[in-house]
Order: structure tokens, then C-alpha cells, then sequence
């Protein structure tokens, strides 16, 4: 069997160590546009602060591909898909053959066309190339906007804080980290940050990159006003990188479709990770959910099953662990209603900068925010995951102890004592 | 693989196993004065038991099969040996996010802020074992060794309703 996977980050290690879980033999290929080993995207902001060295960005040891016999073209581009005849195709015009695909492909950024967009000094911040070129042109006092306070604009800017650059940070919603947080917990957050030297412009955004000579020196933002700068940040968001699929005949919607075993509309093609739209089991429809514990889990069920094993994606739904110079944050499903049907339970502890939401529906928990009091916080993950009716403790579940000791008997000793 | 498992019915809630716990995992594993009162952070257990006024029992990892830690993990840190089943965090490689405890179901990874930040949980006293060079620690896990009740008991699996 001949294996192809196109991708070499989290979805893409995921389905080598799936396939290799059933099938020691057969040749595995793998591409990737990136020259280095898997590495772990969500560290090129520590890399960027300086908090992880580059020896330790690797997602998995050096031996890797080796000792699962992975032929990994790394720094290798592939151009076009040609699925009816079951061959890829590289940018230098090699072609490929393969019984079996995975297109893990990951996302790319949204890059909104912003006047002045082409200048140097704008970029984006997603690859560990994007870490590398920033970082070697920091300097103490240097001037950065971010557009955009999502997860990787505010990691971007936490980083670049601790080099010691200026940071304004630029957001069209009336809060940050509004995909994680509610208001007041984004509040207490965005203060954290403010305390630190971070400038915000909410309910704003860039309407236009200012320039000279082809560098960036400000921007003007949709207010009117117009800061200074020396380096524009591009960080609004990130979508399912389609770009091998368009001129296909795979199905896609904002992602790739894909059923539970992570096969898409066509034989023998599969796909995971943040090119993918799988199931969100909280939101009960397919959704892309480009997390990386969600890219890894797809990757090991498509690999299993493309191996010829049987696994099954049981659904994902949004989490995320984050934090900000020392205020940590865990989330996971719908943090903020908008429809009826919903019961949200709420505890403040302004003086820690601590808050605990909690939402429920039917009886069943269905998201959570635990800003600053993150400890065991996992637990309510697990009740989601597992969809328990939280009915006959949802008075605990609030607290700051909230564990086990306020599960019924039976549902404990059921987690507790047979765990195979 | 063997786990240590916890009966709720006999545990006293005295929390020794909390505290053999963080003597071994301290910078003097063999000495419990020592660690406690010589080491500059106070050792941290990585068990914990849980008790309100009619119930007591300990809880640490459990080294799941499908261990969603191992999954969840950014930087590849946590894993779990093929061999041994015991998960185990790579602190040098961990750079404290937190992606663990988001989905560890059982609350059973802690964060050690003390120093380099990383996540800290039970690793059966495997590293406890290679550190000291004593064999005592590698068969039985120190909670297990000394908790006076035999609430805290290492084995196989336990099935419902048996001893």
C-alpha cells in the first residue's frame, strides 16, 4: 500500500502514527512546503519571546521519520491533485502515485485587502518562518501594530512586548478574544494586558497601511486617527487552505467535508486537520474546528482507517488553553449564547482576576470559561465530551474544588475504578 | 499495565500518600524532613485527595489507554511509553499552556509554577525509581506503599464488585 499525506504538522504526524498503528510496511510519503521537521505552531510565539530554544520547536524527536520509515519531503511544494488518476503532483512537475491520501494542509490567513497591504514590514504571523523574519528585525521601542486581538494576534503581541516593542492592537469587536471569552471576562484580560504597555483600539480597525518608499511607517485606522509604526501584524484570522482542492471534485464548504472516518467525497481520499470540516458534537453540525488537539486525533483516525483499520472521529468541539503573562485561561464549546435554550452560571472574582463561567443546555454542559482558576478545569471538558446529564450536581460545579468527590456515586465509581 | 486505584469505602482522608508523593518527586525523595524543610519550594504531590465530611479518596492519573493528554499536548512533551503505559511529561520540552489540564477528564495533572513552568502529574514513581537508583520505588508506587489503610491498592484492573 502507498500512502501520500500532504502536510507535515499536527494532522499530518497524527496519520503517519495512525497508519503505522496498523500497517508496518507500507510506504509512506509525506509532503510538506516547510523545510524543517514537524515542528509545533502554536510555540512561534515562545520561540519569538525567546522562551523556547529552536531545538526544542520540534513536535516529535529526531529519529522520527526514520524509525517510522516515513519518506518526508520536506521543503517539497505540491502543485496539483489529480485524483482520477491517482497521482499528485509537484511544483518541479514530478508526479506521484498513491492507493491512499491525506490532504492535511492546514489553514493560511486571512489577508483582507487593506490598502498598503504590499508594503515591507507587513506580514503575517503563522509559520515559523513568519517567527524567524520578525524576530530578526525587533528592536527595542519598536513600533507594531496587530491587527486583529484573536488567539494569535494576542500571541504575537505578548511576545512582542517581551522583546520590548510597542504594541497597539487593532480589533473590529467590541472585546478581545471574542471567539473564547464573553465581555467581562475579555475585560479582565484585556486590562491584564493594558497593565503590561498593550494600546487597544475596539470596535476599530486598519482601514489603511500608510507608506513610504515601499516600508511601512503607520496606519490609519477607520476612526480616522493615525498611528506611527514600524511593523504591521496581520492576525484576523485563519481558513481551510483549499488551494490544491478548488480545481477538484472533492466536496468542500468552508473546509473539506468529511465523514466520521475522515474520508471525503472521494474513494481512497482523506482529510483532518484545519483543511477539514468534521463533526462539532457541541454545535451538532460540521464545523472546522483548527485546534491542534482536534488535527492531531483526526490525523490518527484517518491514518487508521487508511491503513485498512476501522476508527472512528467521535466529534470535537472547540477548546483552547491560553494565557497572557501569567493570567491563564481554559475554554471549550459555546462561551456565549445567542439563542434561547441556554443556562449560564457565572462566578467573579475580580480582586484574583478570576472568572468561571459555565453554560448549560438540556441538562448537559455545553461550554465553559475558566479564567485564572484553570486547575481541573478538564473535568468539565470530560463532561462535555462524554455528554453527561449534569443535572444532579450542577450546584458544584461552579466551585473552585469542583471535582469527583460531587459526582453520584455510581458515575464516579464508574470513571474511577474500571478504567481499561 | 498496573494502576493505582483508590477505595473510597476505607480511605481515612489522612493524606499521606499527598505527602509521600511530594517527598519523593522533591529534591530529596528519600528524606520527607528534608524535603520539607530543607527544599526552598515546598514539594508539590501529584496526587490529591479529594473529601468533604463523609467521603475520602485519592485521585492521579490514570494513565489512560487513549491518553487525550498525549494527544492534546503542542510540543509532543506528553507521552505515553509503548512499553510501560506510563505517561509522562517531558518537563524540559513542556512550556506550561495549560492544553493538558484542559483535557485531562480527571483533573489529574497539576501545574508546578515553582521555577520553569510545566505541568506535573503521577509517572508511577518511574522517575522517582531511575533518580535514586532504588528498585523499592519502580514495584510500588510510594502512595500505594504507605497508605495505612490499604485504601490505595496497585494492580491489573479492578472490576466491578470485586476485592
Amino acid at each position: 500500500m502507498d500512502y501520500v499525506i500532504i502536510g507535515n504538522s499536527a494532522a499530518g504526524i497524527g496519520a503517519v502514527e495512525g497508519i503505522r498503528s496498523v500497517d508496518r510496511v507500507g510506504k509512506i510519503a509525506l509532503f510538506s512546503r516547510e523545510p524543517y521537521p514537524a515542528y509545533s505552531r502554536p510555540l512561534i510565539s515562545y520561540y519569538l519571546s525567546g522562551k523556547v530554544a529552536p531545538e526544542t520547536m520540534y513536535y516529535r524527536d529526531p529519529d522520527f521519520y526514520l524509525r517510522l520509515q516515513v519518506e518526508a519531503s520536506l521543503g517539497r511544494e505540491v502543485q496539483a491533485l489529480k485524483l482520477e488518476d491517482k497521482t499528485i503532483e509537484l511544483s518541479t512537475g514530478d508526479k506521484v502515485p498513491f492507493d491512499r491520501l491525506l490532504i492535511a494542509t492546514g489553514g493560511k490567513p486571512i489577508t483582507p485587502p487593506i490598502p498598503g497591504r504590499e508594503y515591507s514590514g507587513v506580514s503575517t504571523f503563522l509559520t515559523w518562518d513568519d517567527a524567524k523574519d520578525l524576530g530578526e528585525e525587533l528592536f527595542p521601542g519598536i513600533k507594531v501594530v496587530v491587527i486583529g486581538a484573536g488567539l494569535i494576534g494576542l500571541k504575537a503581541t505578548e511576545a512582542l512586548v517581551k522583546r520590548e516593542a510597542t504594541v497597539t492592537v487593532a480589533e473590529l469587536s467590541n472585546r478581545i478574544l471574542s471567539a473564547i471569552l464573553d465581555e467581562d471576562s475579555a475585560r479582565i484580560v484585556q486590562t491584564h494586558l493594558e497593565e503590561q504597555g498593550v494600546k487597544f483600539q475596539l470596535n476599530n480597525t486598519v482601514a489603511e497601511i500608510l507608506g513610504e518608499e515601499g516600508k511601512v511607517t503607520g496606519v490609519r485606522l477607520q476612526n480616522g486617527e493615525e498611528l506611527e509604526c514600524d511593523r504591521v501584524i496581520l492576525a484576523i484570522g485563519v481558513r481551510p487552505n483549499l488551494d490544491l482542492v478548488r480545481d477538484t471534485e472533492l466536496k468542500f464548504n468552508q473546509g473539506i467535508l468529511v465523514n466520521s472516518h475522515m474520508a471525503t467525497s472521494v474513494d481512497d481520499v482523506f482529510a483532518a486537520g484545519d483543511v477539514s470540516e468534521g463533526y462539532d458534537k457541541i454545535y451538532q453540525e460540521n464545523r472546522v474546528l483548527p485546534i491542534l488537539p482536534n488535527a492531531y486525533k483526526q490525523g490518527f483516525t484517518a491514518g487508521v482507517n487508511m491503513a485498512g483499520g476501522s476508527s472512528e472521529f467521535q466529534g470535537g468541539f472547540a477548546m483552547n488553553a491560553i494565557g497572557f503573562f501569567d493570567l491563564p485561561m481554559l475554554t471549550a464549546g459555546i462561551i456565549k449564547p445567542t439563542t434561547p435554550g441556554f443556562q449560564e452560571y457565572i462566578r467573579l472574582d475580580p480582586g484574583k482576576q478570576s472568572y468561571k463561567k459555565i453554560v448549560l443546555r438540556a441538562g448537559k454542559l455545553v461550554g465553559y470559561i475558566a479564567l485564572n482558576t484553570v486547575d481541573r478545569a478538564g473535568i468539565l471538558t470530560g463532561l462535555m465530551d462524554q455528554e453527561v446529564d449534569v443535572t444532579p450536581f450542577q450546584e458544584h460545579l461552579l466551585k473552585e474544588d469542583f471535582g469527583y468527590i460531587h459526582f453520584p456515586k455510581e458515575l464516579r465509581s464508574q470513571r474511577l475504578s474500571l478504567r481499561k | 499495565m498496573k494502576r493505582v486505584y483508590a477505595r473510597e469505602e476505607v480511605c481515612m482522608g489522612c493524606k499521606l500518600c499527598e505527602v509521600y508523593c511530594a517527598t519523593a518527586h522533591s529534591e530529596y525523595p528519600l528524606d520527607l524532613v528534608k524535603a520539607f524543610l530543607k527544599q526552598k519550594m515546598k514539594p508539590l504531590p501529584r496526587i490529591l485527595v479529594e473529601y468533604n465530611l463523609s467521603i475520602s479518596f485519592a485521585l492521579q492519573c490514570r494513565h489512560c489507554d487513549e491518553a487525550p493528554c498525549t494527544k492534546a499536548c503542542i510540543t509532543g512533551a506528553m507521552q505515553k511509553d509503548s512499553v510501560t503505559g506510563i505517561v509522562s511529561n517531558d518537563e524540559r520540552r513542556c512550556v506550561g499552556c495549560w492544553t493538558c489540564i484542559l483535557v485531562c477528564p480527571f483533573g489529574a495533572i497539576g501545574r508546578d509554577n515553582q521555577g520553569h513552568k510545566v505541568a506535573s502529574k503521577c509517572d508511577l514513581c518511574s522517575n522517582v525509581a531511575d533518580q535514586t537508583d532504588t528498585e523499592s520505588f519502580s514495584n510500588v508506587p510510594v502512595c500505594v506503599q504507605n497508605c495505612p489503610n490499604r485504601a490505595l491498592q496497585f494492580m491489573d484492573s479492578v472490576v466491578e464488585g470485586e476485592e
